[in-house]
C-alpha cells in the first residue's frame, strides 16, 4: 500500500520538464502529501499542475527535482520483518526514504514494538515528537526515533497515529528519556500520554490555554488568561480577532 | 513554646512529620525545606529554575522548571521559507550558531538530494570546529567562575575573542553567525583568512596547556569536581544524554565518527574518553576535545591552502522545495547530538521542523546527578552539563 499510494504524485518527477516544474510548484498547501495514506491529494493536486507548468521552465529546479529521493517499500527489511514476527499485527506499513526506515505501527502495539526494539539493542531513544496533520483522521502522528549502538549505529523511526483527544501510551516505562519529550508533545500538541508519571506542561506556563504547535493555533498567540494589562492589550493575546494583520496557518 | 506554621508553608504535606511545637520540629528539625534556585541566579547560565528539596545542605530532590525562554521557535519555523529558517537556528544554542546552521542545512540537503562541494564541506567543518572551541572555552570560563576559579575566564575569553573576530571577518557576525546556506555557503573566504585561522590555531595548543595548568592539578578544583554528579554510561544512554557527559563515562561515541557527515571521514582525529563519569572527567573530556578540534582546524587549513579554488555552493534550486517526505539529520554539536527532524509537504516552507536539542535532553538527567550532593555542588553540576537555555526552551 505504501508503494502504491504515492505513485500519482511521484510520477511527474521522472517525466519531462513541463510537468516537473508543476510538481515543484505544487501550490496546494492544504494537502500535506502523507505518502502512506491514500488521500484525495492526488485528484486535488492534478488539475493545478498543467496550469503552473508553462509559467516556470526553471532548469536548475527541474534538475534538483529529478534527483529528488523517492520512497521505497521496506517491509522486507530484516528489522521490519523481525518486528512483524515478534509483535503480530504491529506493522501497518514500512518505507525507506533518504536512507531512513520508517515503520507505521499500530497505536495499541507501540509499547510492545518499543520493547522489542530495545531488546534488539536499540537502547537509545534519539527523539520523540509529533506532527499535526490538521485535516486527516486520526489527526496526529507521534514519531519515535531509535538508535542502536551495537548494530553499526543503525536507526529506525516508528510512527503511530493518534486521534484528537485520544491518549497515546507513554514510552517512559521503556525509555526513561521520553519523559520530557512526551511532556513537550503534550504541552505543544495536546496529546495526552497514558501512564505518564508526571504529565505537566513543560515549555509554556502551567495556566496556558491552547497547544501552540497545532496547525490551527494562530502564530500571534491567543488569550491565555494572562493579560496583566487588559485595558491596553486586546483580549486574544496578539492582534485582535478582527485585525487584518492577524494570520493563522493554513 | 509552639512554633506556628507559616501561611506560606500551610500547603506543604506535613503528614508523618513531627508535631508543630515538638522538640524535633524546632529550628527546621527533621523537616525538609523547599528552596527555589533561580530563575534569576548567575550560576544557572540563563533562566533555569530548579525547585530543590533540601535536608540541611543536602539535596533530597531537584526539579528543573524550564520554559522561561520559550519563544515558539518551532512554530516560527513553519511560517518561514527554508532559507529564512537559518537565522532562527542561530538563536537556539546561541554560543554555537555554526553547528545549528549546519544541522539544519544537512537535513534540507538530505531531502533535496543535494551534493555540497568539497571546499564548502571543509569550510563548514572548519567553522564547526572553531565553534566547538569557542563553545568549550565559554563553558570553561563560566564553569570555572561558578566554582570560584576566576582566572581561566580571562584566559579563555582572550582566545574566544580571536575566534569571534575571525567569524566576524568570515560572515559579519560574531555570535548569531548565519554562516551557512542550503547547498553550501554564501560567500567565499576572504583572502588571507585561512592564514589568520592558522596563526590562531598553531599556538593554541600552548594556550590549552595554560588552562590546564590553572585547573587540572588545582587542589580546590579537584575537590569541587571529583566524584560530583556521576552519571554512568548505562544511565547516560537510558536518559538520552550525549556529548561530553557520555564520553566522560567511557562510552566512545561521537556522531562525527558514528554517522559521518561532510568530510569528517577524511580527517584524522580521536574521540577522547574518560572513565569516571564525574564533573572532573567531563572537564578533562572537553579539554581533550579542544586539542582535537585544533587538530581538525589545522587539517582544514592545510586542505584549503592546497585547494583555494572551487565552488562553495552546490546546484541549489532558486526556490527551495524539498520533496514531500521526512528526514532527520544530526551533527555533533559541542553539547551533544543536535538533530533536526523535517517533515516537508513539497512547499517552500517546512510543514514541521523539530529540533532535538542536546541541552534539553541532557538537562533531564540533572535531578539524578544532583541527588545527595550539597547545594553548592549543584552549581558545579549545572555547569558540567553545559546547557544553553536558548536551546532548552526554544
Amino acid at each position: 500500500m505504501a508503494d502504491e499510494a504515492p505513485k500519482p504524485e511521484e510520477k511527474p518527477k521522472v517525466e519531462e520538464k513541463p510537468t516537473e516544474a508543476g510538481a515543484a510548484a505544487a501550490p496546494d498547501t492544504s494537502t500535506p502529501a502523507a505518502p502512506t495514506t491514500a488521500m484525495p491529494a492526488g485528484p486535488a493536486a492534478a488539475p493545478a499542475k498543467p496550469a503552473a507548468a508553462p509559467a516556470k521552465p526553471a532548469a536548475p529546479a527541474a534538475a534538483a527535482v529529478k534527483k529528488g529521493p523517492v520512497p521505497v517499500d521496506a517491509s522486507g527489511k530484516p528489522l521490519v520483518a523481525g518486528l512483524a514476527a515478534a509483535v503480530p499485527g504491529s506493522v501497518l506499513s514500512a518505507k525507506e526514504f533518504v536512507g531512513e526506515t520508517t515503520v507505521d505501527v499500530e497505536t495499541a502495539k507501540i509499547l510492545d514494538a518499543l520493547r522489542h526494539f530495545k531488546n534488539e539493542s536499540f537502547s537509545y531513544l534519539v527523539d520523540l515528537t509529533a506532527v499535526d496533520w490538521k485535516d486527516r483522521q486520526p489527526r496526529f502522528d507521534v514519531v519515535y526515533y531509535l538508535h542502536s549502538f551495537q548494530r553499526g549505529n543503525e536507526r529506525i523511526r516508528l510512527k503511530v497515529k493518534v486521534a484528537e483527544g485520544e491518549a497515546c501510551p507513554s514510552a517512559t516505562a521503556v525509555y526513561e528519556t521520553s519523559n520530557w519529550m512526551e511532556r513537550e508533545v503534550f504541552d505543544l500538541f495536546g496529546i495526552p500520554f497514558a501512564n505518564h508519571p508526571d504529565l505537566r506542561r513543560i515549555l509554556t506556563w502551567e495556566g496556558f490555554n491552547g497547544h501552540p504547535l497545532r496547525k490551527d493555533f494562530p502564530v500571534e498567540g491567543i488569550d491565555t488568561g494572562a493579560a496583566i494589562y487588559p485595558d491596553r492589550y486586546p483580549e486574544g493575546g496578539g492582534p485582535a480577532a478582527d485585525d487584518p494583520n492577524r494570520r493563522t496557518l493554513s | 513554646m509552639s512554633a506556628p506554621v507559616e501561611p506560606a508553608r500551610a500547603d506543604v504535606n506535613v503528614a508523618g512529620e513531627p508535631e508543630p511545637g515538638s522538640e524535633e520540629h524546632t529550628l527546621l528539625g527533621l523537616r525538609e525545606m523547599e528552596l527555589n534556585f533561580g530563575p534569576q541566579h548567575p550560576s544557572t547560565h540563563g533562566v533555569l529554575r530548579i525547585i530543590l528539596k533540601v535536608d540541611g545542605e543536602r539535596i533530597v530532590s531537584a526539579r528543573p522548571e524550564i520554559g522561561y525562554l520559550h519563544r515558539g521557535t518551532e512554530k516560527l519555523f513553519e511560517t518561514e521559507t527554508y532559507p529564512m529558517v537559518i537565522p532562527h537556528t542561530d538563536r537556539l544554542d546561541y554560543v554555537a550558531a555554526a553547528t545549528n546552521n549546519h544541522a539544519f542545512c544537512l537535513v534540507v540537503e538530505k531531502l533535496l538530494g543535494l551534493e555540497v562541494p568539497k571546499k564548502a564541506q571543509y569550510i563548514r567543518v572548519l567553522l564547526d570546529e572553531m565553534q566547538r572551541i569557542s563553545s568549550h572555552l565559554l563553558w570553561l570560563a563560566t564553569a570555572g567562575i561558578d566554582l570560584g576559579a576566576m582566572t581561566p575566564f580571562f584566559y579563555t575569553f582572550r582566545e574566544r575573542e580571536v575566534i569571534l573576530d575571525l567569524f566576524e571577518e568570515f560572515c559579519g557576525a560574531r555570535l548569531t553567525l548565519h554562516c551557512m546556506r542550503i547547498g553550501g555557503l554564501l560567500e567565499d573566504l576572504t583572502p588571507g583568512w585561512v592564514q589568520k585561522v592558522r596563526a590562531f590555531a598553531e599556538p593554541f595548543e600552548a594556550r590549552i596547556d595554560e588552562y590546564e595548568e590553572l585547573l587540572t592539578e588545582n587542589r580546590i578544583w579537584k575537590l569541587r569536581t571529583i566524584g560530583v554528579g556521576i552519571l554512568n554510561a548505562e544511565r547516560c544512554i537510558e536518559m538520552g544524554v550525549t556529548g561530553p557527559p557520555l564520553r566522560a563515562a567511557g562510552f566512545k561515541w561521537d556522531i562525527r565518527r558514528a554517522i559521518p557527515y561532510e568530510c569528517y571521514p577524511e580527517l584524522d582525529f580521536e574521540i577522547p574518553t574518560y572513565q569516571n563519569a564525574d564533573t572532573y572527567d567531563r572537564y578533562l573530556v572537553r579539554m581533550a576535545e579542544l586539542r582535537q578540534s585544533r587538530r581538525i582546524v589545522l587539517q582544514c587549513c592545510d586542505w584549503l591552502e592546497k585547494n583555494p579554488e572551487g565552488p562553495i555552493r552546490g546546484k541549489t534550486p532558486r526556490v527551495i522545495k524539498p520533496a514531500a517526505g521526512e528526514a532527520y539529520a544530526a551533527v555533533e554539536a559541542p553539547k551533544g547530538e543536535l538533530g533536526f527532524y523535517l517533515v516537508s509537504n513539497g512547499t517552500n516552507k517546512p510543514y514541521r521542523l523539530h529540533v532535538r536539542p542536546p541541552s534539553f535532553i541532557n538537562l533531564q538527567a540533572l535531578p539524578e546527578m544532583a541527588k545527595g550532593h550539597l547545594v553548592s555542588d549543584l552549581v558545579a553540576i549545572i555547569g558540567t552539563i553545559d546547557i544553553v537555555l536558548g536551546e532548552v526552551d526554544r
